[in-house]
């Protein structure tokens, strides 16, 4: 099964494993990435972390790229989960989860969804400094070769 | 005679995008010579002094039509969506 939420609220990892262990059968393991907001970045300590997305568009193109980690892998199931709106250091930010019949595919399809998240959906994220000043992220470019490793591995 | 209609839109502005135009969406009406993403993002800048900072560096900006991920050569249609904003940092 593949449940994707967009959401301001935290979510409950026990809950969501369970959840998807429970859906179907034939999973022989689960892969799990957990994004968990820093509480500083490049040094500077961070009051909190400011996520905006474009409604419209987010849970679908979320869709794409489950679909597209389904396609690859043969996932029995995945669980993708974004929040969005002012989190603290420590909350959750993204949960991702890739359940398959063997660990292989588990492991590869979690950080290959992890990966296109962050450069195929609509999320933009800005720090809020401990000192009162903030600023957007800025894409890195670590992150787009890392997408794109997927894209010469693919098909 | 040919009426000069030109392109309905519905333009979206995402992060700091929306932050410098001061708006998060307008409805325009663009020209028949704007017939892309790039060339929108050239006619936007003249808007305000705000949307001149915003577009001041075009190549920074990416852009979805109609919810789909989109580059400046990409044609508009009449009643497009076109929204406009950084590189995305999510995850």
């Amino acid at each position: 099964m593949r449940t994707i939420r967009v959401q301001e609220q935290d979510f409950d990892v026990g809950a969501e494993f369970a959840g998807l262990a429970g859906s179907c059968t034939g999973i022989g393991g689960i892969g799990c990435f957990l994004g968990i907001v820093r509480d500083a970045a490049q040094s500077r300590p961070i009051s909190a972390m400011e996520l905006e997305h474009y409604p419209a568009m987010t849970e679908p193109a979320i869709e794409r790229i489950a679909a597209e980690a389904e396609r690859r892998w043969s996932l029995v199931g995945c669980t993708i989960i974004h929040r969005f709106g002012r989190l603290a250091p420590g909350e959750n930010i993204v949960l991702v989860l890739a359940a398959a019949a063997h660990r292989q595919a588990a492991l590869e399809a979690t950080a290959f969804l992890i990966d296109w998240l962050k450069t195929r959906a609509p999320f933009w994220k800005k720090e809020h400094y401990t000192d009162g000043e903030q600023s957007w992220v800025e894409a890195r470019e670590e992150d787009d070769i890392a997408a794109a490793q997927w894209l010469a591995e693919g098909c | 005679m040919i009426e000069q209609q030109g392109t309905k839109l519905t333009v979206l502005y995402f992060a700091w995008l929306r932050e410098r135009t001061g708006s998060a969406r307008e409805q325009v009406t663009v020209p028949e010579a704007v017939g892309t993403a790039g060339d929108l993002i050239a006619w936007l800048r003249d808007r305000s002094p705000g949307h001149a900072s915003a577009f001041a560096n075009p190549r920074v900006i990416r852009c979805a039509i109609n919810q789909e991920f989109a580059d400046a050569a990409t044609k508009l249609r009449p009643g497009d969506e076109v929204a406009l904003f950084p590189p995305v940092t999510g995850g």
